[in-house]
């Protein structure tokens, strides 16, 4: 039995980096994952881990010391947030196109401008398309969870991917819960050994790592990477079956929340899930057949697993916390793809809320149920995309 | 050789045989090509030495002639050639000429 401690996001998570130990890290602070890897640093700095700690000039430069590391076969993580995952935007993709299991906790920050230090999925949605794999993780206890999990993820040989680990900047990651910790030697033993694949310094085995690809062979190369992003479903559910057995907590590729019997729902990612289960429960009290989903795993996104659990409501909001300028948002449109192969699918509706921090009230929630029980009365819908909880 | 299909291919593009760019014939970028003239060359070696490609073909100390597997043409070696008296030892001819 693991321990139970009151700590913050990032403390969660730095203590599964320390009890995973990786061979490198290379980071740089920036605000809110920066305490996230200066508690990793102190570990490092008492001797409780034997991780070579890199510190780089910027977010560029990790990302791009973590793939030298990778690359040279060593087991890596780093963490960052916000503008610094911008910054490492050219990088995510050699990362993942050289097919280096790279873990890296995301504590989702607003991008500029206006500068803004606060929780918003803007940073990771934009890297959507990067080639990682993204977990997405309500609480504390699941960033560290998801964390570890990761590792066995992106490590798996039908895999080889790096992966992000998503959580909200600052409502999770400095906010203190209640975690249940396991044990060191059940965290080894459970990611096992790294097994490096063609590591640069199998000095017997000489090698070229990243080379030039024309359009000759490219195009081949994308569709092998496709190829691996579709394994990662059936591994992500292995893992997490291994994982339900060690800690008891359970996990799938989502969160489904009383959706067997709803007849409308919310779909939303991270922390505003909890606060709309709360206003679910409320409206289940009161006869309104309500439910929620909460993706896990956004990236592969599980069409056609959302699409079943999804199908038989009569109307559906998607919330997001990440605006895609003149689209729809980011959540949005993977619902809507999983829906639209289904002769009859619900009413959807997006809804923008909490961008830059705003707080996600119980409220907002009920807002969107309300509208969702009016759209089923009345059967058509007045306007799909609107922001929420903004002053007019 | 049968162009390989995405099933075949290493992980992540990593070239697993060593050396393997020998195998790259960059000859056909050549537009034009250096003729070496023995008459006007002091064995120098300026070319071998500078010439980016390794195509300058050298036995016991001696220049020999071009690889023209390899030369792109790019024309350092007849640039630098000091030749003997005024007169170049390597030339660049327009290839098909």
């Amino acid at each position: 039995m693991g321990r139970i401690v009151a700590v913050t996001g990032n403390d969660a998570v730095a203590e599964a980096l320390r009890q995973i130990e990786p061979d490198v890290c290379a980071a740089y602070p920036i605000t809110p994952q920066t305490d996230l890897m200066q508690r990793f640093a102190n570990f490092v700095s008492d001797g409780k881990v034997q991780t070579e700690l890199v510190l780089v000039e910027s977010e560029h430069s990790a990302m791009s010391a973590c793939i030298g590391a990778s690359a040279a076969g060593g087991r890596v993580a780093t963490a960052t947030c916000g503008p610094g995952l911008a910054l490492m935007w050219e990088m995510l993709f050699v990362a993942s196109g050289l097919r280096l299991p790279i873990i890296m906790p995301v504590v989702n920050r607003a991008l500029s401008a206006p500068i803004n230090i606060h929780g918003d999925h803007s940073d990771a949605m934009g890297a959507r398309d990067s080639g990682w794999i993204q977990l997405w993780s309500e609480n504390a206890q699941e960033a560290y969870d998801n964390t570890i999990q990761a590792f066995r993820i992106g490590e798996h040989m039908d895999v080889r991917l790096p992966v992000m680990i998503c959580m909200d900047g600052f409502i999770i990651s400095h906010s203190i819960e209640r975690i249940e910790y396991l044990e060191d030697k059940e965290v080894k033993d459970f990611i096992g050994e790294f097994k490096p694949l063609n590591p640069f310094l199998d000095i017997e085995h000489p090698k070229s790592i990243g080379p030039l690809i024309l359009p000759d062979l490219y195009h081949e190369f994308k569709r092998a990477q496709h190829e691996a992003m579709t394994k990662v479903k059936d591994v992500v559910l292995t893992v997490a079956e291994d994982f339900e057995k060690l800690s008891g907590r359970r996990y799938g590729l989502f969160d489904p929340y009383r959706l067997q019997d709803a007849e409308i729902a919310i779909v939303i990612l991270n922390s505003a899930a909890g606060t709309s289960k709360d206003v679910i429960d409320e409206f289940r009290g009161r006869g309104v057949k309500a439910g929620l989903l909460k993706p896990r795993l956004f990236r592969p996104f599980p069409y056609e697993e959302v699409a079943q659990a999804l199908r038989h409501l009569k109307a559906v909001a998607v919330l997001d916390r990440a605006d895609s300028f003149g689209g729809y948002g980011p959540l949005f449109t993977e619902v809507a793809s999983s829906l639209y192969p289904l002769r009859e699918k619900p009413i959807m509706i997006n809804k923008i809320y909490g961008l830059g921090g705003r707080d996600f009230m119980p409220q907002h929630a009920e807002v969107v149920i309300n509208e969702l029980v009016e759209i089923t009365k009345r059967g058509r819908i007045e306007t799909i995309k609107e922001y929420i909880g903004v002053r007019e | 050789m049968k162009p390989k299909g995405w099933r075949e291919l290493p992980l992540g593009g990593v070239i697993l045989e060593a050396g393997n760019a020998v195998e790259f014939k960059t000859g056909g970028w050549r537009a034009f090509r250096p003729v070496w003239n023995e008459e006007n060359c002091i064995q120098c070696l300026f070319c071998w030495l500078y010439c980016p490609d390794m195509a300058v073909i050298v036995n016991d100390g001696k220049m020999e002639g071009f690889n023209y597997e390899y030369c792109k043409g790019c024309g350092i070696c007849a640039l630098e050639c000091p030749g003997r008296k005024g007169q170049k030892a390597i030339v660049m001819i327009e290839e098909g000429k």
